[in-house]
């Protein structure tokens, strides 16, 4: 793959800033590419036990009963669980994961109680001396199944006579309330304007329907844990997740535990996406690890990761929107169905609330769908909900500015959102640069290329909200002077970078003498989970006020030395000077030395729930290629602009952008579950589910624009999410271009192109 | 007076009303006085909520203060990935 950025982006120059916006080796980037980085499975105690989870071979069925004696009574299994030994717990939002948590829908998903709902749904799990014993002890226990029928398509889940999942599901937001359960969960609602004259006022109508299927994260590293519970009903958890706070406090709840007897030490981690925003077996190895008297280790294998956790929902979409030949758009109105997977919780109120979102369409009405069905309970994934709405309304959006004869980026900039217009979910935008997205691809050389035979141009927006919430830091100057920063946010997309970025930036000292850390549940204060792209911005935050308030203490600690009064003293290029230039500047090195002296170590912690939050835009451009004889479609070249607000770390930024966009195209082209006939996952392996490599991918060229956002020091705007909203109906648009054929149908693989070029009489 | 939007959810509680002006100085209080408005939106209003004050989303707002003719808007609590 190659991947570079374009050379001049527009932050290469940062008038005022020394460090912020510059490009260091990351401070973890050594152990990464030696392999000295511990992983979540890499972790190994004495006496440790191997863990490992039975799952359902039927996609819905009732337990009659577990019988786990056999099991039990061979040589070498320590322990055994099965739902029994969790608290049942009620109906509770809980807050400790990625947007709302339903306890008793978790409690029932990492361990199945009286159905499974999924071919793959965990239903008891063994600790056993090694892993040839604990696969003979899965096949010891007898469970008795009353097979009962299952459902994944959407239309068929939302069926008046579907089989029913959950028996007390009431659909919630439906008006009036339904008498009797469905699979349907939620109905949400969306609308403004005066939808009928807003259409009377189009000259162009386009009406499509669309449908994606599930896709995963695909992160390469599986989920894993390694738990060790004391005898005094203490735990330590070592394991790769998206927020090692998340890890204890659901582990505590799902156990019944107070979240104090649970410390979790974050591993790295090898990728997540938001799949790894939610527990599945770190309850289960915590709880055979009490049972067992001794460490256990689960790995997920990958064949586990695809058939037990999340993907994010395949999707059904109708979308009607109609434009004035001046290229106003007067109407919108579209229905979104997501599947949820086995509990309720799609994220189809978030496509919704993005759907329409760069734009000011006046008259619309959105309405939303979240249906469970017998696949595993999805998770998030980079701005859940918003890519495939976004492949609907780009699409139909490119095919009216064809229609009307304009530039499709002209039309966007005549739509365009900006401060104070009202958005789609509600707000006023603050300050954005959505604009200067459309510009800066309708700028860049690439959208004026000239294309050959059988190739395609194609452009698509997207948005994205990013989040706060809370976090926390501690920062330290070490006695040579350096200074450690300790953060709780696991560092997904070189985040110790950008700590150490603005901690460098606030503190004058070079970015190598910083060390970024992080820090286990009872080293450092409660941080939400990296997900949301917050950590940059939020995290950042509490790193910023952290070091402020250093180098208030330094300045105080360089006048209480010189006696003379704090306001005499300035902090300068990572010294304390005397305004009067009359003494020799004290170092933090000096600082240090003498801190016995001045009332100690240097130290200064910071907890917040961040404010202030910018919102992120993404414009993208795709060429492809189309082959007429096979339907395979080859991606020629990508630009990706995005508003960053300000980029502390451009490498990591222009990464994040392009691994959205990697995301992107592999979800357009070749990424789908694909269920058998019993409901089974027929892929669950890279082999089968086709993720992009290398060789499949172009140059990936990135813009980064940078509006900055008021609420943030720097003016950083969360930049890990919006990347992957654009490029499935960029490709599609650009499949278009060179075929003439609008494809509403993910993944757009080789079968599906080369079957609608012979519809077309190709 | 702070201008409160009441989104389609809210709806069927407030008789279709779509926004409402109320005179509150925090964001518990204005989910009070709504209450007393409209009975039942407080139930809703308790949990899974950010709330939008000047085109800013703040999650756990319930002790937020508003600022003098406030526009808000209440929005499911936002993740992401």
């Amino acid at each position: 793959m190659t991947t570079t950025a374009t050379p001049a982006t527009m932050t290469e120059t940062k008038p005022g800033y020394k460090w912020v916006g510059t490009r260091p080796v990351r401070h973890d980037g050594l152990d990464k590419v030696t392999g000295r980085a511990r992983f979540g499975a890499d972790l190994s105690l004495p006496g440790m036990l191997v863990g490992m989870v039975l799952r359902s071979p039927h996609a819905h069925a009732r337990i009659r009963s577990i019988d786990a004696s056999a099991a039990l009574a061979m040589d070498g299994v320590k322990a055994v669980v099965t739902g029994a030994d969790f608290p049942m717990l009620e109906s509770e939002a809980g807050e400790g994961g990625e947007g709302a948590v339903d306890y008793r829908d978790l409690c029932r998903n990492i361990m199945a109680r009286d159905k499974v709902l999924y071919e793959g749904h965990a239903l008891a799990a063994v600790a056993a001396t090694s892993r040839r014993v604990a696969m003979a002890a899965m096949a010891a226990i007898e469970v008795d199944y009353e097979v009962l029928p299952h459902v994944i398509d959407i239309d068929d889940a939302m069926a008046p006579d579907a089989p029913i999942l959950h028996p007390d599901l009431i659909t919630s937001g439906a008006d009036p309330v339904p008498d009797r359960a469905s699979n349907i969960a939620a109905r949400h609602v969306y609308e403004r304007g005066d939808l009928e004259q807003g259409f009377a006022e189009a000259d162009v109508i386009v009406e499509r329907e669309f449908l994606t299927r599930p896709v995963h994260q695909g992160y390469i590293e599986p989920h894993a844990v390694v738990a060790d519970t004391a005898e005094d009903g203490r735990a330590v958890v070592w394991c790769s997740s998206q927020g090692h706070f998340m890890v204890r406090t659901l582990t505590a709840k799902l156990l019944g535990w107070e979240p104090s007897r649970i410390k979790v030490i974050p591993a790295e981690i090898g990728g997540g996406f938001g799949g790894k925003t939610v527990v599945y077996v770190e309850p289960v190895a915590t709880l055979l690890s009490q049972k067992a008297g001794r460490p256990v280790k689960i790995v997920m294998s990958r064949d586990e990761v695809f058939r037990a956790t999340g993907p994010t929902s395949g999707s059904k979409m109708r979308l009607k929107m109609g434009v004035r030949r001046d290229g106003k758009l007067v109407a919108a109105e579209g229905w979104l169905a997501y599947q949820a997977g086995a509990f309720k919780g799609s994220q189809v109120q978030l496509g919704l609330m993005c759907i329409l979102t760069p734009y000011d369409v006046p008259n619309f009405f959105l309405e939303g769908f979240d249906v469970v069905n017998n696949m595993p309970k999805v998770a998030a994934y980079r701005a859940p909900g918003a890519p495939m709405a976004a492949f609907a309304s780009e699409t139909v959006l490119d095919e009216l500015a064809e229609e009307i004869g304009m530039d499709p980026l002209e039309l966007r900039l005549r739509n365009a959102v900006e401060e104070g217009v009202k958005s789609v979910y509600g707000p006023k935008f603050r300050k954005i640069g959505y604009r200067e997205t459309v510009e800066a691809i309708k700028d860049h050389p690439h959208y004026s290329e000239s294309l050959g035979p059988n190739q395609g141009r194609g452009v698509a927006s997207g948005f994205w909200f990013n989040i706060g919430s809370n976090s926390s830091a501690t920062v330290h100057i070490n006695e040579d002077g350096g200074a450690s920063v300790m953060t709780g946010s696991p560092d997904i997309g070189g985040s110790r970078a950008s700590m150490a970025l603005m901690a460098a930036e606030e503190l004058g000292i070079d970015v190598y003498r910083i060390t970024p850390i992080i820090a286990d549940t009872e080293s450092i204060g409660f941080t939400d989970l990296t997900g949301g792209s917050r950590v940059t911005h939020a995290t950042g935050m509490a790193v910023i006020e952290a070091c402020r308030e250093l180098v208030a203490d330094m300045r105080a600690r360089a006048a209480k030395i010189w006696d003379v009064d704090v306001d005499e003293v300035e902090w300068v290029d990572g010294r304390a000077q005397h305004v009067d230039g009359d003494r020799a500047p004290l170092t933090t090195e000096d600082l240090a030395e003498s801190s016995g002296k001045t009332g100690g170590p240097i130290t200064a912690s910071a907890s917040l729930n961040a404010r202030g939050v910018g919102v992120a835009f993404s414009t993208q451009v795709c060429d492809v290629e189309v082959d007429p004889e096979t339907g395979a479609v080859t991606i020629l070249r990508y630009t990706t602009a995005q508003d960053a607000g300000r980029a502390i770390h451009p490498s990591y930024v222009e990464g994040q952008m392009q691994g959205g966009v990697v995301q992107g195209i592999g979800w357009a082209l070749n990424e789908e579950y694909i269920f058998d006939d019993r409901g089974a996952m027929e892929n669950p392996g890279f082999l089968d589910y086709r993720m992009p490599v290398a060789s499949d991918l172009p140059m990936i060229d990135t813009v980064v624009v940078e509006v900055p956002n008021p609420g943030h020091p720097y003016g950083v705007r969360g930049v890990g999410e919006v990347g992957i909203v654009p490029p499935m109906a960029a490709i599609a648009n650009a499949i278009h271009g060179a075929t003439g054929l609008r494809l509403g149908e993910l993944p757009m693989s080789p079968v599906k192109v080369l079957a609608a070029i012979g519809a077309n009489g190709g | 007076m702070a201008r409160v939007f009441l989104g389609s959810a809210l709806r069927r509680f407030t008789g279709g009303v779509e926004e409402v002006e109320v005179e509150a100085a925090t964001v518990r209080s204005l989910v009070a006085e709504l209450d007393r408005l409209f009975p039942g939106v407080g139930d809703q209003l308790k949990s899974g909520i950010a709330v939008a004050i000047d085109g800013e989303i703040i999650a756990d707002a319930i002790y937020e203060p508003l600022p003098e003719d406030a526009e808000v808007h209440f929005l499911p609590a936002i993740g992401g990935g």
